[in-house]
């Protein structure tokens, strides 16, 4: 297991360092340098400004101190945002993210594995058409399109709620968009889980316990949840990933303060250093998801040997 | 006794495909999806040339004007007056010649670097592999903001960059199916018998690669238009004037408090056509690989 654990842990490092680095260089292989703008700086000014940033350097050089940065954890300035550097507007942002984020996905793993079990012990009931429904509007409905559908009729038609904004964390701002998340994870969570439970309940250990006699919770609760339940953990890698793209969506449309936000407005206003800091953030960070998702697979499941 | 082109005759009758299209033809589902799908992209392709308003002139007399009959604004107009039909139309244009564009070139990608994996095998094999699974770990939907970011917004580097980041899962497919397919029984039984190389790889390799490689197919070409939507409704895809799905929906869910149809039309459009495509795949796999149900 623990050299299992550090195969795994050293073959993510070279995924980071060429996300890094193929980022980092194609940032500087576009012309026009950060301070040719419309207003005419003296030489000395600009001197100054590229000794600062460390532009008068050669290439190699500010790549080394740009990864140096980064290992100590300093995304380095905004270009747009004079007196922001890039952990200060991430530091804003991230706990916005964080709670829709975490929040719809431990909801939708709530919720979409209660509605696997029920879809696959009852077949062809209400609550298995209500998955593969679900599963379908997941997989067709776009997040842009059903998130603007969502306003329309919560927040426009009915008025319970606000179509956007953000107060200070006040819950009532919170609900739409951790709906929008949840119904589409939720959508992939409980097709999953409805198969490999399905899967699970025809194997020759579930005949044995049901041919003991055990009723049906404990045949389901104690035999077979455990081992259905190895794909939606296998699930939870590509599900952070693609919460990443609804997260920028649903940031968009529901106005949030948060990283995606960032992101976009970061790529509208060309903010060089914002965009570059915030894609190798999340990717550390799916990388080392990935890495616990993938750990905590090889730990759940006996077949898989290190 | 009956002579050997006898029992060819007899043993003939149904190849692979004529059996699979058989079967294609029994899911309802997918014929009308296909159906469907066809009418749109003929509508996309000819309906704009048919209808009397133009995708970029503005109509003054009606802005954001209801769907009517009257003016010939079937779908109204959004905020500055054009025809939001002609808009749609011409928008679907765009986005299936992305969703095709990409789709054909992540496909041949996918195809050309999982079967190399798969038939040298090795440490070039685990290698290509290991630079899949990095692929799969980048969030890519940054990465392409960041390419869009850089180097700006072009039609063709919206496909490339969609492109770089959608030809791993056909690529794990075919390396898979390669390396299972030459294992096979059926190959060595044929190998067997004296079939020489060239005719096991088009006889018995090609086909059973051909049929993952069309269903992976349907499955790439939504995903990639979802991708190019996804980048034009975040303002990072096609700019105006010319105009996608994903550029109508973003002006849509902008005026949809007043104006709803500017955003329930592009956006149905859309879903439908997703939809459909999702159907065909579904259909295809069935058609072509009974095993899987």
């Amino acid at each position: 297991m623990w050299s299992y654990t550090l195969r795994r842990v050293l073959s993510a490092i070279p995924t980071m360092l060429v996300v890094i680095t193929v980022c980092y260089l194609l940032l500087h292989a576009t012309p026009g340098g950060p301070f040719d703008s419309e207003r005419k700086v003296s030489a000395a000014v600009l001197a100054n400004l590229q000794a600062k940033y460390h532009l008068d350097l050669p290439l190699w050089q500010q790549y080394l101190l740009y990864l140096k940065s980064v290992l100590q954890g300093d995304l380095g300035a905004s270009f747009r945002y004079a007196d922001w550097s890039v952990n200060d507007l991430v530091a804003s942002a991230l706990p916005v993210s964080a709670i829709i984020g975490g929040g719809s996905l431990v909801l939708s793993l709530v919720i979409g594995v209660t509605l696997g079990i029920f879809a696959a012990l009852r077949q062809n009931s209400m609550v298995d058409y209500l998955v593969m429904l679900l599963g379908n509007v997941g997989s067709a409905v776009p997040s842009f399109v059903l998130g603007p559908v969502l306003i329309i009729i919560f927040a426009i038609g009915l008025q319970w709620l606000p179509a956007g904004g953000w107060n200070n964390f006040e819950l009532r701002f919170m609900v739409l968009p951790i709906v929008l998340l949840t119904v589409i994870n939720v959508s992939t969570i409980g097709r999953v889980m409805r198969g490999s439970l399905i899967e699970v309940l025809h194997s020759n250990f579930i005949r044995t316990a049901r041919a003991k006699g055990l009723p049906t919770h404990i045949v389901v609760l104690r035999h077979a949840l455990k081992p259905a339940l190895l794909p939606v953990v296998s699930l939870i890698g590509p599900l952070a990933i693609s919460s990443i793209t609804s997260a920028l969506v649903t940031e968009t449309v529901f106005s949030l303060p948060g990283l995606g936000k960032l992101i976009v407005n970061g790529a509208g206003n060309r903010d060089y250093t914002l965009v570059l800091g915030l894609v190798v953030l999340i990717t550390v960070l799916t990388v080392a998801l990935n890495l616990l998702v993938d750990l905590a697979y090889a730990w759940l499941d006996p077949k898989i040997r290190y | 006794m009956l002579k050997a082109n006898e029992i060819e005759a007899l043993v003939q009758g149904r190849s692979l495909w004529s059996d699979a299209r058989r079967r294609f033809m029994r899911n309802k589902a997918a014929l009308v999806s296909l159906c469907l799908l066809a009418f749109i992209a003929l509508a996309c392709v000819v309906g704009p040339w048919l209808l009397p308003h133009a995708f970029d002139s503005a109509d003054w007399d009606a802005m954001s004007a209801a769907p009517s009959w009257k003016n010939a604004h079937f779908w109204g107009t959004d905020d500055a007056g054009r025809d939001l039909l002609v808009r749609c139309l011409v928008g679907g244009r765009v986005s299936l010649t992305v969703g095709l564009l990409a789709t054909l070139a992540s496909v041949s990608l996918g195809i050309v670097w999982g079967a190399t994996a798969g038939f040298i095998g090795g440490k070039v094999d685990s290698l290509m592999m290991r630079i899949v699974d990095m692929m799969y770990a980048i969030p890519y939907l940054l990465i392409a903001i960041l390419l869009v970011t850089i180097l700006g917004r072009e039609f063709y580097l919206v496909v490339l960059t969609i492109t770089v980041f959608s030809w791993m899962d056909m690529a794990r497919v075919v390396r898979g199916q390669t390396l299972s397919l030459r294992s096979m029984e059926y190959v060595e039984a044929a190998r067997a018998m004296g079939v020489s190389t060239t005719r096991i790889i088009f006889r018995h390799i090609v086909p059973n690669l051909l049929g993952v490689v069309v269903i992976y197919t349907t499955v790439t070409v939504p995903g990639v238009i979802l991708t190019e939507s996804v980048l034009s409704f975040l303002g990072l895809g096609i700019q105006e004037p010319m105009t996608s799905w994903g550029v109508l929906i973003q002006d849509g869910a902008k005026a949809m408090e007043v104006t709803p149809w500017i955003l329930l039309f592009p956006a149905g459009l859309l879903s439908v056509t997703l939809y459909c495509f999702n159907f065909i795949g579904d259909g295809l796999r069935d058609a072509l690989d009974p095993k899987e149900r």
